[in-house]
């Protein structure tokens, strides 16, 4: 926790002041409650912001804990950028005791959410019934197929074996929350660009598991989450705007190439081949982007602990599917997919996936783009050359 | 769903509950028996408190060499001997009492270890790490797990005249031996080893319930000491089995599913042996009293 990254430090020195005159020649302060929004922020502000994470590289969100520099951080900010879709937890607790007045601006807003029905345990809600379709709505839609969705929901659907009373779960807490995360996105004056508002009306119609938030894990949703930080930004520093915009532009090119690169590569595999086998269930949108299948032992938390039934059904799973790609993840507790690796004669990939932070700024998965090209070519190797 | 299926077939069909299981047994099979001598001198609590205690070792063992069990088993052990030490000395050398000098020095351990835990930062469950899981056991942890196994039946084999008489009358011990404090240490060295095979096993801190509800159990039914280890390594067997099973048909994390069910069968025992239930004590008394 001593290890507070400053990101854009080295980059404040070289600033060129094509600021407002208002905030003369000073950055704006900005700070990501995690690192891979950081990188995200920092790329789309350049020179023009001061990026502090407050969940910093190699440092997992789930299990944080705040320090009073953090809130000294969130204190002074000018903006302070957030994932939302409840991934924050405690984070939020942090940003209103800080009694900062800076505006919170949530970067998800506008993503294609995408539901889970794994809970931090392991009874399922019943997913025939519902239509994915209507999760695909979102205005970013060059390259989303429906199928997709029904293809990382068939996954889920193997899960049921225990529906019981799952169906009154607070479904409606969770979305009210996101509401509000929408308001208060909206106060602060950032007014949606078009990407959909109806996509989230439509998630009040479902009867099903809160949202699954680790949405930088699309190569899609990441282009909407420059898209808004761009707009944040604006708000707070007009002179700059245009740059702001053409820097997210230009990102968005970047991921967008990404992504056809990687769906190039995978355009050999069957439907079959298209499953691999991870620990932390936080690639749900990179499976539903390129069409893969996750099996996983445990929920959506890393706090979550897996019963002897989780893990025997992903065993069958492992036989049925004939998976052979097994992923432990950077920084985690491998030993019970070495376990169940050896159980199914399945070989661990020697790359671990990067789930929720970034690396160290020599380590595999220095930024955003770095890692998201780290996990593809890890997957690539596992199912394509193998 | 019959009686194969529900009993054996979870066991016959996955190596990783065969495993379970075998670890699940050792580890009942050794800490039961120290709870069972933890009750009899009036420490169950220690055990909870020793849990705590070992923390910062086995965080230390894991910034040092990583996720290595032998440094983070080490560590823990060092841990807890020097917070028993550290107790034990205060506790002989000032007014304060065993269970007061226990407490102050496992809380400044515990801080401690929840200090060097955040100096790594958050980017691994570090509980989680050193806190293992039953379904998780690899070869190394069953071994380790099982030396301690070992260890633990043989040691207590050697000192078990001194533990009863100790139990029975701890003056009577020192009076005509020196080795009362030698005896103490090593019993308690016993119950940090089996903590730290536990931690390995049952996940959480979990693991005293292993040690202690199977103990606690056997004293409704029985009271030597010979019989109360007997019955409390049979009820802490029942409670692995019974907990791996149920975890495995309820879909429930195995460490709670085991100790829940030691738990159960410590309610049931209270319920169905009721004259250990102590009457003056029962509240239609009271309004005599008022």
């Amino acid at each position: 926790m001593m290890l507070r990254s400053v990101l854009a430090s080295s980059a404040l020195l070289a600033t060129t002041s094509l600021i407002s005159p208002a905030l003369a020649d000073d950055p704006l302060r900005v700070v990501a409650s995690f690192s891979i929004l950081g990188d995200m922020v920092e790329v789309v502000g350049g020179d023009a912001v001061a990026v502090t994470t407050i969940v910093g590289r190699g440092e997992d969100a789930h299990v944080y804990e705040p320090v009073p520099t953090d809130a000294a951080n969130v204190a002074e900010a000018d903006l302070i950028f957030v994932n939302g879709l409840s991934f924050e937890g405690s984070i939020e607790r942090l940003i209103e005791a800080s009694g900062t007045t800076a505006p919170v601006a949530v970067a998800s807003v506008g993503i294609n959410v995408l539901m889970t029905d794994e809970d931090d345990h392991s009874d399922h809600s019943d997913h025939d019934d519902h239509d994915d379709h209507n999760h695909d709505e979102h205005a970013h839609d060059d390259h989303d197929d429906h199928d997709h969705d029904e293809h990382a929901h068939d996954d889920h659907d193997d899960h049921d074996h225990d529906e019981h009373a799952h169906d009154d779960h607070d479904d409606d807490h969770d979305h009210d929350d996101h509401d509000h995360d929408e308001h208060a996105h909206d106060d602060d004056g950032h007014d949606d660009h078009d990407h959909d508002e109806h996509a989230h009306d439509d998630h009040h119609d479902h009867d099903h598991g809160p949202e699954d938030p680790h949405a930088w894990q699309s190569l899609d949703a990441a282009q909407i989450y420059a898209a808004n930080i761009a707009d944040a930004l604006c708000d707070l520093d007009a002179d700059s705007c245009e740059t702001f915009e053409a820097n997210a532009a230009a990102y968005g090119e970047q991921l967008e190439a990404l992504h056809q690169q990687y769906e190039a590569q995978f355009s050999d595999l069957e439907a079959s081949e298209r499953v691999f086998i991870t620990a932390h269930q936080a690639f749900g949108y990179l499976a539903r982007d390129f069409d893969f299948t996750i099996l996983s032992p445990q929920g959506l938390s890393t706090e979550s602990e897996a019963s002897a039934a989780d893990v025997a059904r992903l065993i069958d799973q492992i036989r049925e599917t004939g998976a052979q790609a097994l992923f432990v993840e950077a920084n985690a507790d491998p030993r019970l997919l070495e376990q169940i690796a050896s159980e199914t004669g399945v070989s661990v990939s020697d790359t671990p996936l990067y789930s929720d932070w970034l690396s160290d700024e020599d380590g595999p998965a220095a930024t955003y783009l770095a890692m998201m090209t780290h996990n593809l070519n890890a997957l690539v190797a596992a199912l394509v050359t193998n | 769903m019959s009686a194969y299926d529900f009993l054996i077939a979870p066991f016959a069909d996955y190596a990783f509950m065969q495993r379970a299981l075998l670890g699940g047994l050792l580890i009942a099979f050794s800490a039961a028996p120290v709870g069972v001598f933890l009750m009899l001198r009036r420490m169950s609590l220690t055990g909870d408190a020793m849990a705590h205690a070992i923390l910062p070792g086995a965080a230390l063992g894991f910034l040092i060499f990583g996720l290595e069990l032998l440094p983070m088993t080490l560590g823990g052990l060092i841990a807890g001997a020097l917070v028993a030490a550290g107790a034990g000395l205060v506790a002989r050398m000032t007014v304060q009492k065993e269970d007061a000098s226990l407490a102050a020095v496992y809380l400044i351990s515990l801080a401690f270890g929840v200090m060097i835990v955040s100096l790594r930062g958050s980017s691994i469950d570090l509980m989680h790490v050193l806190f293992g899981s039953v379904l998780a056991l690899n070869t190394q942890s069953l071994i380790m797990i099982g030396s301690i196994t070992g260890m633990t039946v043989l040691t207590l084999g050697i000192i078990w005249r001194a533990l009863v008489a100790e139990c029975l009358d701890p003056g009577f011990l020192r009076s005509v031996s020196a080795l009362g404090p030698i005896v103490h240490f090593i019993f308690l060295a016993l119950v940090v080893l089996n903590l730290v095979a536990g931690f390995q096993a049952l996940g959480t801190l979990l693991s005293v319930g292993l040690m202690i509800l199977p103990a606690a159990t056997a004293r409704f039914w029985t009271r030597t000491a010979l019989s109360l280890c007997a019955l409390a390594v049979a009820l802490a067997l029942l409670s692995v089995i019974a907990g791996l099973l149920i975890s495995y048909h309820l879909a429930i994390a195995s460490g709670p599913a085991v100790i829940l069910a030691a738990g159960v069968i410590y309610l049931s025992s209270l319920l169905v042996e009721p004259r250990w239930l102590v009457l003056s004590n029962l509240p239609k008394h009271r309004h005599k009293v008022a």
